[in-house]
């Protein structure tokens, strides 16, 4: 990582360390999952007891009872499997609670899990910066959280068991016969050393088939996302023979990894085989030495059935106990990831409302490994200034307006605000303060109103429509099927983009910000509509300070004053008239615009 | 309630059987492996059984044995084993098999619907919901193909294991006559019980998943108005109600679960009780009470097979009910068996013959639309955001057919051409254009064989040929989401190369070139005039310098066009048209105004 690039823009992807560590820390952030950990075990204890009961009375019922000296001992029996029934249900009864436990201490460690990485997430530049990582935060807090959760409930839950299982039964078999034990270890032992070999095969397999997984997604998304240039350049046929190969290779890699799966799943089988006709050989031949009693070599039968479960599953426990605690990095990498745009907190300082000014010192930026994208901009903006920001694409301009509003800090130099650094003063009053319309006009899914409403919870119907009738948006409301009620859909996708804008800006208006950030904040409107917005902007943007990213130089010529960003430097600045006599970038511009436009 | 399960239930054997009817050798296979299998595991108690009695017994009694006894004893042992096993990766391959080549047999078919199914339909779906149709609903829907034929063997299973015990003893038969349905029933009370809840545990993941989408996406509005603090909340809501909905799944599987164990061990138990009596008395061997009672301990597991399938029958319907809406969706556009007759080189001829349109019913976007254009000519449509130029676009490569009235091409009505005779003819380029997850060139070309020369040229034309030879591989580099990411002017001058290099007789842009820089786009429209392509063009445009391309403007107003004519005609005729554009000259003129007066008063 290059020194200059702001640590909360990149993702701590695996912050490398031992599972164990993983394991430790992970624990540490979600106190619950750990709480009243010692009962729970406990519990665990009886419940896996008791899967040695039956074994256990199988042989007293033959050596105890039927073969007792001086015959069979019916009373005796009858004692001991009413005895193994209670211990049954003791059984039940503390598998059951320890379930509840550890399902409700992993669910409430994990939803607040969830819930500080989801925070933390909003807290890194990396979200506003990299938008094709998106993907990856959301599964970071759903998915990656999901593993955890799954694997502790299942996987990790068998686990438990199956060790604990394994401990008991190999201490009732030693009790039993020291050489038959031996015996049944020497079957399996090697099965079990090759859990970890079979598991990396197997995962090295489902690997392929999640690759597969991503490829198929993108060849099917082709004919849903790309539908219109589907039908309009008539390549359905190219379109669905990409789609079959990637529903093949698919198939293809699933089946791979199944044939191995069921593989590894049978071997369990074979060796429990192996193990039983070992048993019934050496334990006959101990048993013609008078060293075994004739029912504890019958319940060895039944003990080997308690390490089968455990090979059988043992490759998938392995899998998801990776998963798992892949899963546990991943998320537990955002939280390690320092939040680079952080709040100051209590220490910031609150700046009071009024009109505000701005000071750019020697602001430089560069994205993480990547190449500067803004130079030493050194700048005042006034109070009550109205400034236009203009410039080709890719000069700085949206990085100029990111800066102002403090959705990045600068890699060099500061950015104040009435003579504070951003970096110190308080999110809260910063927001209320400082607001900025982004190009996207992105809107939640919910109601026209609620989307207003977004900056000021508190603001009644009456204030929405004050706002939308001061931007001059009265008419199109009306034209809306139901009014402030109307539902924007995902993304505000039931809206036209233009529209979309509207509503951004509308609810920017309505958080009433001494500073107002625009950014081609009305780009896909038609000009005529540009134009009756920019009217209403001037209107209600005097008293306050205001700086518009401007992509049509109409905007340019209505402000106080216009700074002209090239290649990431501000090359030039000042009122409009002047610029233009100056005859530099901006005049340049200009004379491209009015041949453009008139 | 009870209507909707016993639907439930119905609706997923349905599709248990249409699995089977569309694979009926891999999976009939598959449940042959398993039938081996359930029947091995009778045999494996039987074996126990008789050499406990044949072998075991004397030995331990009499004090002796011989080596031909044990080695036939360890020989029978490791025969039923491996034949379990055997039946065991039969079972789970060919099932896995099945279930994928189902996954894939349905993944083809809805994607064939997805390109078959016009516009209008997709307009009407999310693109989450239909790559989830594709993808989730799909696997949801086979899901139970897995553990289905292991289903089927421990009908064998149990129907071997009952008449093994009978032979044995009819008072431990009992014990197993009573035990099966037993698990049976319990499993059946626990898949009602939990499908339920795992259901909404699933909606409630889908649903904490959409918010952190829809939290992450608009992050920069979050950040903006300085509502991280809220979204927590909101998030936090949603994952409590998950973690609750978990803990739920959790009480009932922690209950049932144990249970579930405890029934085989509790029959075991009762038939050391019964038994006992019965070998104290002398009816019944002791090997025969081992081998009873080890039945019931190896097939208690497999029994459970049966509550698998059972339990992800409910989330299979649901899936399927999807799958299926998408299967029996209706409505391509039907083509005709008209050709072009002056295809090849040359310009074509454009109509409008009273075209109307309307997404809703009763509110036309287009309507009593006339137009034409005469080869060669290039028209601009003009009008304000929503006048309904983008719809005008798409009837003209027939992404969506008229409502009313017809559509010309060279005076036939694209709907009697026979299939890829418009795209062959007609290229429309979109303001926001998909790039597809390939190479530059294919996505240039698009399949067409056109050497790299014309690619080359293409994207001069579009004035794209600049990024294309710094981008790494050039015409190889890969683009798309997980290739070089473009900028919206760069995906638009790719697009517009992609139609150009068809050389379309009727080239429609649709604000096609709105991200480019003005100079850049200055110079495309130089370019597309030196050309002199043998285009009729449309272009749909708000910038003054793309209309001032056309030899004819026609202004489009309330879904009628309310105008037509040269740009300088239309200012003075139509007042709509001027209000348009120009807005921003007025603008300026009226600020200078204002400017003057603010000076000459002080």
């Amino acid at each position: 990582m290059s020194p200059a690039a702001s640590p909360g823009s990149r993702l701590g992807d695996v912050r490398s360390g031992s599972a164990w560590a993983t394991f430790r820390r992970g624990l540490a952030l979600s106190p619950e999952i750990t709480q009243g950990l010692t009962a729970t075990l406990l519990l665990a204890l009886v419940a896996t007891a008791g899967r040695v009961v039956v074994p256990i009375t199988v042989q007293q019922t033959i050596d105890g009872g039927l073969n007792a000296t001086g015959g069979a001992d019916l009373g005796y029996i009858r004692w001991m499997v009413g005895l193994a029934a209670a211990g049954v249900v003791v059984t039940v009864v503390a598998a059951y609670l320890m379930n509840r436990r550890i399902f409700r201490a992993s669910e409430a460690g994990l939803a607040t899990l969830r819930t500080k990485a989801f925070r933390h997430v909003h807290d890194l530049s990396v979200l506003t910066q990299d938008t094709e990582r998106r993907g990856s935060l959301v599964s970071r807090v759903t998915s990656d959280v999901d593993t955890i959760s799954q694997f502790v409930q299942w996987g990790g839950l068998i686990m438990l068991v199956s060790i604990g299982q394994l401990i008991i039964a190999t201490v009732v078999m030693a009790v039993y016969s020291w050489q038959l034990t031996l015996l049944v270890w020497v079957c399996f032992l090697p099965l079990f050393l090759a859990l970890r070999t079979f598991q990396r095969m197997l995962s090295a397999a489902y690997m392929v088939v999640r690759e597969r997984v991503g490829g198929m997604l993108g060849a099917i998304s082709e004919s849903v996302v790309g539908a219109q240039a589907v039908r309009a350049y008539a390549v359905e046929g190219r379109t669905q023979q990409r789609i079959d190969d990637a529903v093949e290779a698919h198939r293809v890699s699933a089946s791979r990894a199944q044939r191995l799966a069921a593989t590894a799943f049978s071997t369990g089988e074979v060796v429990a085989g192996l193990a039983n006709a070992a048993i019934v050989v050496v334990g006959v031949l101990l048993g013609v030495a008078g060293d075994i009693t004739l029912g504890r070599m019958l319940a060895f039968l039944f003990l080997v059935t308690l390490f089968v479960a455990p090979v059988q599953v043992g490759t998938e426990v392995l899998s998801e106990a990776q998963n798992a605690i892949a899963g546990w990095r991943r998320v537990l990498g955002i939280l390690d990831t320092p939040a680079d745009v952080a709040d100051p907190g209590e220490n910031g300082v609150r700046l009071p409302r009024g009109p505000i000014d701005v000071r750019f010192e020697c602001v430089s930026y560069a994205y993480p490994n990547g190449p500067t994208v803004l130079h030493e901009v050194d700048v005042a903006i006034a109070r009550h200034t109205r400034v236009a920001v203009v410039g080709e694409t890719g000069s700085g301009k949206t990085t100029f307006a990111k800066l102002l509003t403090r959705l990045m800090d600068p890699v060099r130099g500061r950015v104040l605000v009435d003579g504070a650094d951003l970096r110190d003063v308080r999110f809260a009053s910063l927001r209320e303060r400082v607001v900025m319309v982004p190009q996207e006009g992105f809107l939640f899914d919910d109601t026209l109103a609620a989307n207003l409403r977004y900056g000021k919870p508190e603001a009644t119907d009456e204030e929405l429509l004050l706002a939308v009738t001061e931007l001059g948006l009265g008419e199109w409301l009306d034209s809306l099927p139901y009014g402030l009620e109307t539902p924007v859909g995902q993304r505000g996708e039931s809206l036209s983009a233009g529209e979309r804008q509207l509503v951004a800006l509308a609810r920017a208006y309505l958080a009433d910000p001494d500073l107002l950030v625009l950014d081609e904040a009305t780009s896909a409107v038609d000009p005529a509509t540009e134009v009756r917005l920019a009217r209403a902007l001037e209107g209600i943007s005097r008293g306050r300070t205001s700086v518009t990213i401007a992509h049509r130089l109409s905007t340019a010529e209505a402000a106080d004053e216009v700074f002209v960003f090239d290649r990431g430097r501000l090359v030039e600045s000042g009122p409009h008239a002047e610029l233009v006599e100056k005859g530099g970038v901006y005049a340049a511009l200009h004379a491209a615009w009015i041949s453009q436009s008139r | 309630m009870r209507d909707e399960r016993q639907a439930t239930l119905r609706e997923g054997l349905r599709i248990l059987v249409r699995a089977m009817r569309d694979e009926p050798v891999i999976l009939g296979i598959a449940v042959a492996g398993s039938a081996v299998y359930g029947f091995a595991t009778v045999a494996a108690a039987e074996v126990i059984g008789r050499v406990t009695d044949r072998v075991v017994v004397p030995a331990f009694r009499d004090g002796e044995t011989t080596t031909g006894a044990l080695a036939l004893a360890a020989l029978a042992i490791m025969v039923t084993s491996l034949v379990k096993a055997a039946g065991i990766v039969v079972r789970r391959y060919f099932a896995g098999l099945g279930q994928y080549r189902l996954n894939a047999r349905y993944r083809r078919a809805v994607s064939r619907q997805y390109l078959r199914l016009p516009l209008s339909w997709h307009h009407q779906h999310s693109t989450g919901k239909l790559l989830s149709n594709a993808n989730a609903d799909v696997e949801a829907s086979f899901w139970p193909i897995a553990p289905l034929p292991f289903a089927l063997g421990v009908v064998v299973m149990l129907v071997f294991a009952l008449v093994s015990m009978f032979l044995a003893d009819p008072w431990l038969a009992l014990v197993g006559a009573l035990l099966f349905p037993a698990i049976l029933l319990l499993n059946f009370v626990y898949q009602r019980r939990l499908s339920p809840l795992a259901t909404r545990a699933q909606a409630l993941r889908a649903e904490l998943s959409g918010v952190a989408h829809e939290s992450f996406d608009g992050a920069t509005v979050v950040k903006a108005l300085g509502r991280e603090a809220a979204e927590t909340l909101r998030f936090g809501k949603v994952a409590g109600q998950l973690r609750d909905a978990n803990a739920a799944v959790g009480r009932v599987r922690g209950a049932f679960d144990p249970m579930l164990d405890a029934l085989p061990n509790l029959g075991v138990l009762a038939v050391l009780i019964i038994g006992s009596v019965r070998v104290a008395d002398g009816s019944l061997p002791a090997g025969t009470l081992v081998q009873v009672a080890y039945l019931l301990t190896i097939t208690a597991f497999p029994i459970r097979a049966i509550g698998f399938v059972l339990g992800e029958l409910p989330r299979a319907t649901v899936g399927w009910r999807r799958v299926q809406a998408v299967l029996d969706a209706t409505g391509a556009l039907p083509h005709g068996t008209a050709r072009l007759t002056a295809s090849g080189d040359g310009a074509a001829h454009l109509g409008l013959d009273d075209v109307g349109y309307s997404y809703v019913e009763g509110t036309p976007v287009l309507d009593g639309v006339h137009l034409d254009v005469e080869p060669g000519r290039t028209v601009a449509v003009v009008g304000s955001t929503g006048s309904g130029k983008s719809t005008l676009a798409s009837l003209l490569v027939r992404l969506v057919d008229p409502v009313s009235g017809a559509v010309l091409l060279d005076g036939t009505d694209l709907r009697q051409l026979e299939p890829g005779q418009v795209a062959g003819a007609v290229s429309l380029v979109f303001q926001q254009p998909f790039i597809f997850e390939d190479s530059v060139r294919d996505n240039v070309t698009l399949g067409l064989p056109a050497p790299d020369d014309d690619v080359w040229a293409a994207l001069r034309l579009a004035q794209g040929d600049r990024f294309v030879h710094e981008l790494d591989g050039e015409l190889d580099a890969r683009i798309g989401e997980r290739g070089a990411t473009l900028s919206g002017g760069q995906r638009q001058r790719l697009a517009l190369a992609r139609a150009l290099v068809r050389k379309p007789r009727l080239l429609v842009l649709d604000d096609a070139t709105s991200a480019v820089d003005p100079e850049v786009e200055r110079r495309i429209l130089a370019g597309l005039r030196d050309a002199a392509l043998p285009s009729t063009v449309v272009v749909v445009a708000y910038r003054r310098a793309t209309i001032a391309l056309a030899d004819e403007v026609v202004y489009v107003e309330d879904g009628r066009v309310s105008a037509r004519g040269t740009h300088t005609e239309l200012l003075t005729t139509s007042p709509g048209y001027r209000d348009l554009i120009t807005a921003y000259e007025r603008d300026a003129a009226e600020r200078a105004m204002a400017r003057t007066d603010q000076e000459n008063r002080s």
